[in-house]
C-alpha cells in the first residue's frame, strides 16, 4: 500500500517537472517552424534560435544592463524591506504615528507607479528616481504584512511577557518580531518581484541612453531600432531574473522557518 | 452546606470582595473572598462562566478587579528578585520559534539573566518534568503532553511562591492527564510551593487538591469551600478508593447545587 502510494507520488512529482518542459519544447518548436516555413523576417518575429544566438552575441551589452537592473532591484528591495518593516514597527509602537502616516502609505501604493515615475525623474537624479520607484512599488506589501504579523501575536504569550515584567523593547524583540517573521518573509517574497517591476518601469520612463542603462532601457531602445531579437533576449533575461529572485526568497523563507512554522514543514504523517 | 475553613495562618494571597465587570457589562465576579495559604493546593471548580479563570488572572495581576482588592500579606518576606508567580495556561503557550531551552529560559531572560547564567536553573526545571534530553527540540516536534511539561517547567524555573494553573490538562488525553496529575503533585511537594488550579473536572479537583473551592456563575462567586483531608502522597490507590468516590460525590453535589444557584445554563 505504502509503496504503491509513494510510487504514485513519485510519478506525480515527475509529471509536474516534465510536463511544463514538454510544453516549452513544443511551443518553441512550433514557433521556430512557423518562422522558418513562413519565412518571417526577424524585424517582424525572430525565431527562438535567433533569440538565443542574440543572447550570446550581445551578451556584453545585455549582461552589463542586467547588472544595472539587478543592482537597482536589489537596492530597492533592501530599502523596501527596511522601510516596510521599520514603518510597521513604528506604527505598532505609536498609534499617533500610524494614524498620521498610514493613509499616505496607502496613497503611494494605489497611485500607479508608471504615473509617478516621470515626476520623480524631474525632481531626483536619475539613479535615485529609479530606486525610488522600485521602493514605492515594493515597500507596501512588506508594511502591510509586517503590520498584520505584529498584530497577530498569541494573546497568552503577550500575557506571559507582561507577567514577567517584560519591557516594551523585550516584547518587540523577543515576542512581536519573531511572531511576525513568517508574515514579514511573505511580504518580502512579494516585494522581490515588485522591486524588479518598479525598476523596469522607472528605467522605461527614464529612457535615457548611456553606459549605465538597464535591461528595460535596452528593450525600449531595441524597439525603436526594430531589433526584435535583442528585445526578446532582454525580456528573457528579465523573466529569468524574476524567477531567480522569487526562488531565492522562497529558499530564505524555507530556511528561516523550517524548524517551527507550519508553512515550511514537510507533510510527515 | 459545607462550611469555609477557618484561616490557620497568614494567607499568602487574599482576594477581598473582588468584583469584575467587563467593559461589555458582563459581571464576571462579585464579592469574591478567597484566602490561599502557603503550601495549599487549592482548586477552583465550577461551570463555564463562573469566573474561575478571571479570578486566576486577577491573582496574577493580568486583570484588574473593578471592586475589592488583592492582598499579599507576606510580600515583605519575599527574597529580592524572585518571581512571585508562575502561570500555566490551558494551551502550552510556547514560543514556536524557540527551542525548549529558550522557552524555559524566557522568564529568567526577561529578568535580565543571560543564557549561561541561567542554564543550570533551566536544566533543573526541565529535569523536574523529565525533559532534559529535549532541550534542543522545538515545540512543534513534541507531543501535546510534552509541550505542557515544557510549559510547567517554564512556570517553575523562577521557583515561584505561587503557581497558577488555568485548566492546564483539559486538552490532553486521560492517560497523559493522569500522569501529569501525579507528576504535578510530586513537584508541588518537592518544591513546597502553593498551587491554585482551575478545572471543570470534579475528579481532577478531588485527586489533586487539599481544598476545592466550588464557584457559582452569574455573577461568579464563591459557593462552597471543601477540604479534601486525605494525606499526600496520593497515587492510583487513592484514585480507586471508596474514600475518593465519596469525596467526588460530595463535590459533585456541591457543584450541582452551585449550578442550580447560578440559574439556567
Amino acid at each position: 500500500m505504502i509503496a504503491a502510494a509513494s510510487a504514485r507520488e513519485r510519478r506525480e512529482r515527475a509529471l509536474r517537472l516534465i510536463l511544463p518542459i514538454v510544453v516549452l519544447v513544443l511551443g518553441l518548436a512550433v514557433w521556430e517552424l512557423v518562422v522558418r516555413l513562413k519565412d518571417i523576417p526577424p524585424y517582424a518575429l525572430p525565431g527562438p534560435g535567433l533569440i538565443l544566438r542574440t543572447l550570446k552575441t550581445d551578451w556584453a551589452v545585455l549582461s552589463e544592463s542586467l547588472l544595472v537592473t539587478l543592482t537597482t532591484t536589489f537596492e530597492g528591495f533592501l530599502l523596501a524591506a527596511a522601510g516596510g518593516v521599520g514603518l510597521a514597527v513604528l506604527f505598532n509602537q505609536s498609534r499617533l504615528v500610524e494614524y498620521s502616516l498610514y493613509p499616505y502609505a496607502v496613497i503611494l501604493q494605489v497611485t500607479p507607479v508608471v504615473a509617478i515615475a516621470p515626476l520623480l525623474l524631474i525632481y531626483l537624479p536619475q539613479q535615485a528616481a529609479v530606486l525610488a520607484c522600485a521602493w514605492i512599488v515594493a515597500f507596501f506589501p512588506v508594511l502591510a504584512n509586517t503590520t498584520l504579523g505584529l498584530n497577530s501575536v498569541d494573546r497568552n504569550l503577550t500575557d506571559l511577557f507582561s507577567l514577567y515584567g517584560a519591557s516594551r523593547w523585550q516584547k518587540l524583540w523577543r515576542l512581536k518580531l519573531p511572531s511576525a517573521l513568517p508574515y514579514i518573509l511573505g511580504g518580502l517574497r512579494i516585494a522581490g518581484g515588485l522591486s524588479l517591476i518598479g525598476a523596469v518601469v522607472a528605467e522605461i520612463a527614464a529612457g535615457s541612453a548611456g553606459a549605465g542603462s538597464g535591461l528595460a532601457y535596452r528593450i525600449a531602445e531595441s524597439g525603436y531600432r526594430l531589433n526584435l531579437q535583442r528585445m526578446f533576449a532582454a525580456l528573457l533575461l528579465l523573466s529569468v531574473a524574476g524567477i531567480v529572485i522569487f526562488y531565492l526568497l522562497t529558499l530564505i523563507n524555507y530556511l528561516s522557518l523550517r524548524r517551527w512554522h507550519e508553512s515550511a514543514l514537510e507533510a510527515e504523517r | 452546606m459545607p462550611s469555609a475553613l477557618p484561616p490557620l495562618s497568614t494567607p499568602l494571597v487574599a482576594l477581598r470582595g473582588v468584583g469584575k465587570v467587563f467593559p461589555s457589562g458582563t459581571r464576571a465576579l462579585a464579592g469574591l473572598d478567597l484566602e490561599v495559604r502557603a503550601g495549599e493546593f487549592v482548586t477552583l471548580l465550577g461551570p463555564s462562566g463562573c469566573g474561575k479563570s478571571t479570578a486566576l488572572r486577577i491573582v496574577a495581576g493580568l486583570s484588574e478587579p473593578t471592586q475589592g482588592a488583592v492582598a499579599w500579606p507576606q510580600a515583605a518576606a519575599l527574597p529580592h528578585g524572585t518571581s512571585r508567580i508562575g502561570f500555566v495556561f490551558q494551551e502550552p503557550t510556547l514560543m514556536p520559534w524557540a527551542s525548549v531551552f529558550d522557552n524555559v529560559l524566557l522568564p529568567l531572560r526577561l529578568k535580565g539573566s543571560s543564557a549561561s547564567e541561567a542554564a543550570e536553573r533551566v536544566d533543573t526545571a526541565l529535569g523536574r518534568v523529565g525533559l532534559q534530553e529535549f532541550v534542543r527540540a522545538y515545540p512543534r516536534e513534541l507531543s501535546g503532553g510534552m509541550r505542557m511539561r515544557v510549559s510547567i517547567a517554564r512556570a517553575l524555573v523562577t521557583e515561584p511562591q505561587l503557581l497558577l494553573m488555568d485548566e492546564p490538562f483539559a486538552a490532553l488525553d486521560e492517560i497523559t492527564r493522569f500522569k501529569l496529575n501525579d507528576d504535578l503533585l510530586r513537584m508541588w511537594q518537592a518544591l513546597r510551593t502553593t498551587v491554585v488550579f482551575v478545572t471543570h473536572s470534579v475528579f481532577e479537583a478531588v485527586y489533586l487538591s487539599s481544598r476545592v473551592v466550588v464557584m457559582a456563575a452569574r455573577p461568579g462567586r464563591l459557593f462552597a469551600d471543601l477540604a479534601i483531608d486525605v494525606p499526600y502522597p496520593r497515587d492510583g490507590n487513592f484514585r480507586t478508593s471508596s474514600e475518593y468516590a465519596a469525596l467526588c460525590r460530595r463535590t459533585s453535589e456541591a457543584l450541582a447545587q452551585a449550578m442550580a444557584a447560578g440559574g439556567e445554563t
